[in-house]
């Protein structure tokens, strides 16, 4: 997994509550066999039209926010369905940092797997920052992991909490996988004794 | 202190601890589809790494398999779903995992798939890239929606690094009045509670509607734990649970069945276990349930009116409920009963089993499909189906004007040909109503399968009770 240390990059404010996973990908886009190649479908009904040209009203559209790399949402960011292709589009995009007052669990796990920092505010900690980032091409933040602090564009600090082994993961770029096989005594231990007190399960 | 069922189910699969906080658990059993699993397989050659225990996963093709009665002979149509159906034969036959081809009776969806074959058993933790995985949770089974990531951390390892959730207990008591369902129930929840109501806890159910609840139903409920933004959905197995697995492929076999019992034993919940949250349902008085919106937390009684925005204090509520309002094209104040639909799906994991087509079947028996409403059945797998031919079921959708289809997820979410137009508006046993969801610009009305099949015969949203006893209001 990719290293996330520190990231500094333009915020783009996305003000909608219940942002569900068809919303992030729709349907059409879960197709692929590989990863990779999701940029163009993230947020497809909100940021395109009907005709499938690009709405200009859509936060990410403008020539300010195009290349943000840091989103500021609303609660229950994620929501929905399990599916992964929700940050790989994210992240495609080249957003590696979502701040939301709350997220769907299942959303929120499998992004700190792509090598993404997703953070929890409170809604009127996080207002202020959502207004700092409708300022256009001026809204560049820096969120330090290492010191878990987000650095707003007027220079105020806001701090964060974040789990620790996921902080740890990120910080270091750990192999998740790698790191479960080198309990591989503890898990052939387990199996021995389940295969000895439950053999109808073998 | 006592313990519920998730510390019990959690606490006995614990392999080993990589954090203070972070647990190694052993997954007992994985379900896997086309969708999310060929990026995880992928990752798992390119590493040099292998599947630990094939025989502990079953997989299945089902989001984007066609389900019009000729499939077999006119297979999928779209090449790049063809290409994922490929790649999960190609999977499952390089590991020699378990798989039901589309021609396999027991193929369908796989949360219909994996009850069906005994797959689920109370204590036991079962994963799968699929956030409908709760269901499996009706059999007392710890069962969660994993991403692609951790479904190849499953396949590599048979284990998981997960942090502990909260304990929320919901109790439902009462007795249901008729016409009203698991699916109401569960609906009726949610909208109490919110899609992010339980987010960070795993929802333990209690209470007498539950314990006089088939399988079935307990499963539509556990299904749509998801909804209310819970990790997982519990509930305590007992008699109902134990006829259920008795001889089934994948449950133990008489040899072992007593043995079973006394080992299932072991995860009922003390009587002094502690939960962090608590709700009591009453479900007495309980109406049918519709949504009118575009968020599952948006149910109301079939009776009711959908909301006014202008009476919400919340500004960011009151943007939502606009938007919602403009999307599904409905006005502030107005009734949902007597919306005019253009389609009707009884279907998807949540409402696809056997005794969903038993109740829709009862309604429609002996009347019509509107004219301006297309209605369909879907069975939620090749056994419903068989099943439904056997008792009749299907001869009654037939002759009163119904699709009668090919199991798979079809409609729930349109990944397949099955889709709605833009404007469309239709009456879904399914479990999303997201914006696009069923197909872009389409207009989804969860509802019980009863509600689905008394609006495919009005034309318009129906209290089932109209048709079943003659009388609502
Ligand atoms: S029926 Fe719908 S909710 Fe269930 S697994 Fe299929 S797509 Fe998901």
């Amino acid at each position: 997994m990719e290293k996330f240390d520190k990231l500094t990059g333009v915020a783009a404010p996305l003000d909608m509550i219940n942002v569900d996973t068809d919303k992030i990908i729709p349907k059409q886009h879960l197709k692929s066999v590989e990863r990779g190649n999701l940029a163009e479908a993230l947020f497809d009904e909100l940021r395109y039209l009907d005709d499938g040209t690009e709405n200009p009203d859509f936060i990410l559209n403008k020539d300010s926010h195009r290349s943000s790399e840091i989103l500021i949402a609303g609660e229950n960011f994620g929501c929905g369905s399990s599916r992964e292709h929700a940050p790989w589009a994210i992240r495609d995009f080249g957003i590696r940092c979502v701040i939301a007052p709350s997220f769907a669990d299942i959303f929120f796990s499998n992004s700190f797997k792509n090598g993404m920092l997703l953070i929890t505010l409170p809604r009127e900690v996080l207002e202020p920052l959502m207004e700092k980032a409708s300022r256009g091409a001026n809204a560049t933040f820096t969120v330090n992991l290492e010191r878990q602090v987000i650095v707003d564009p007027d220079g105020e600090e806001t701090a964060f909490e974040v789990d620790g082994f996921r902080r740890k993961c990120l910080l270091n770029g750990t192999d998740e996988i790698g790191l479960s096989l080198e309990n591989i005594e503890d898990i052939n231990t387990y199996e021995t004794r389940r295969s000895s007190s439950l053999p109808w399960l073998e | 202190m006592g313990k519920s069922i998730y510390d019990k189910i959690f606490e006995s699969h614990i392999v080993g601890m990589v954090d203070d906080e972070t647990y190694q658990l052993y997954v007992d059993r994985h379900l896997i589809h086309e969708v999310t699993s060929p990026q995880a397989f992928q990752n798992i050659a390119a590493s040099g790494r292998s599947v630990r225990k094939p025989e502990s996963i079953l997989a299945v093709a089902d989001h984007n398999v066609p389900t019009d009665p000729n499939r077999l002979s006119s297979g999928i149509s779209d090449p790049v779903s063809q290409r994922q159906v490929d790649a999960l034969v190609e999977n499952t036959r390089t590991w020699g995992i378990p798989y039901f081809p589309l021609d396999d009776p027991r193929q369908g969806i796989v949360h219909i798939v994996g009850p069906e074959q005994g797959m689920t058993h109370p204590g036991m933790l079962v994963v799968c890239g699929d956030s409908h995985t709760s269901t499996h949770g009706a059999f007392g089974a710890l069962a969660f929606g994993i991403g692609t990531s951790e479904v190849e951390h499953v396949l590599a390892t048979q284990t998981l690094l997960q942090k502990r959730a909260k304990n929320y207990h919901v109790s439902i008591n009462g007795v249901l009045p008729i016409g009203v369902y698991g699916k109401d129930v569960v609906l009726s929840l949610i909208a109490r509670i919110g899609t992010a109501g339980g987010t960070g806890h795993v929802i333990e159910y209690s209470g007498s509607a539950i314990e006089k609840m088939s399988m079935e139903s307990r499963m539509t409920i556990c299904n749509m734990t998801i909804e209310a933004g819970a990790r997982a959905g519990l509930m305590q197995p007992d008699e109902t649970t134990f006829e259920y697995l008795k001889g089934r492929p994948l449950s133990p076999g008489v040899e072992y069945w007593q043995a079973a019992l006394e080992h299932w034993e072991n995860f009922l919940p003390d009587s002094d276990a502690e939960y962090s949250k608590m709700a009591d349902i009453d479900v007495n008085g309980l109406e049918p349930f519709v949504t009118w919106g575009t968020s599952p937390e948006d149910g109301i009684s079939v009776l009711g009116k959908v909301p006014d925005p202008s009476h919400i204090e919340d500004p960011i509520r009151t943007r939502a409920i606009e938007r919602s309002l403009e999307y599904m094209g409905l006005e502030a104040g107005q009734p949902v009963r007597g919306l005019p639909i253009d389609q009707v799906f009884v279907g998807s994991c949540t409402n696809g089993r056997i005794e969903d087509l038993r109740l829709a079947a009862s309604v429609v028996r002996g009347r019509q499909v509107n004219s301006r409403t297309r209605a369909w059945v879907v069975p939620g797998s090749g056994l419903v189906k068989r099943q439904a031919e056997e008792e009749g079921l299907a001869k009654v959708f037939v002759d009163a004007g119904f699709e009668w289809r090919e199991p798979g997820c079809s409609m729930c979410l349109g990944m397949n040909p099955d889709r709605l137009q833009t404007e469309e508006r239709c009456v879904s046993t399914s479990n999303r109503n997201f914006e696009g969801r069923q197909g872009r610009g389409g207009r989804t009305h969860l509802a019980s399968p009863a509600t689905a099949a008394a609006s495919a015969i009005a034309g318009y949203i129906e209290d089932p009770r109209e048709l079943i006893t003659g009388q609502a209001d």
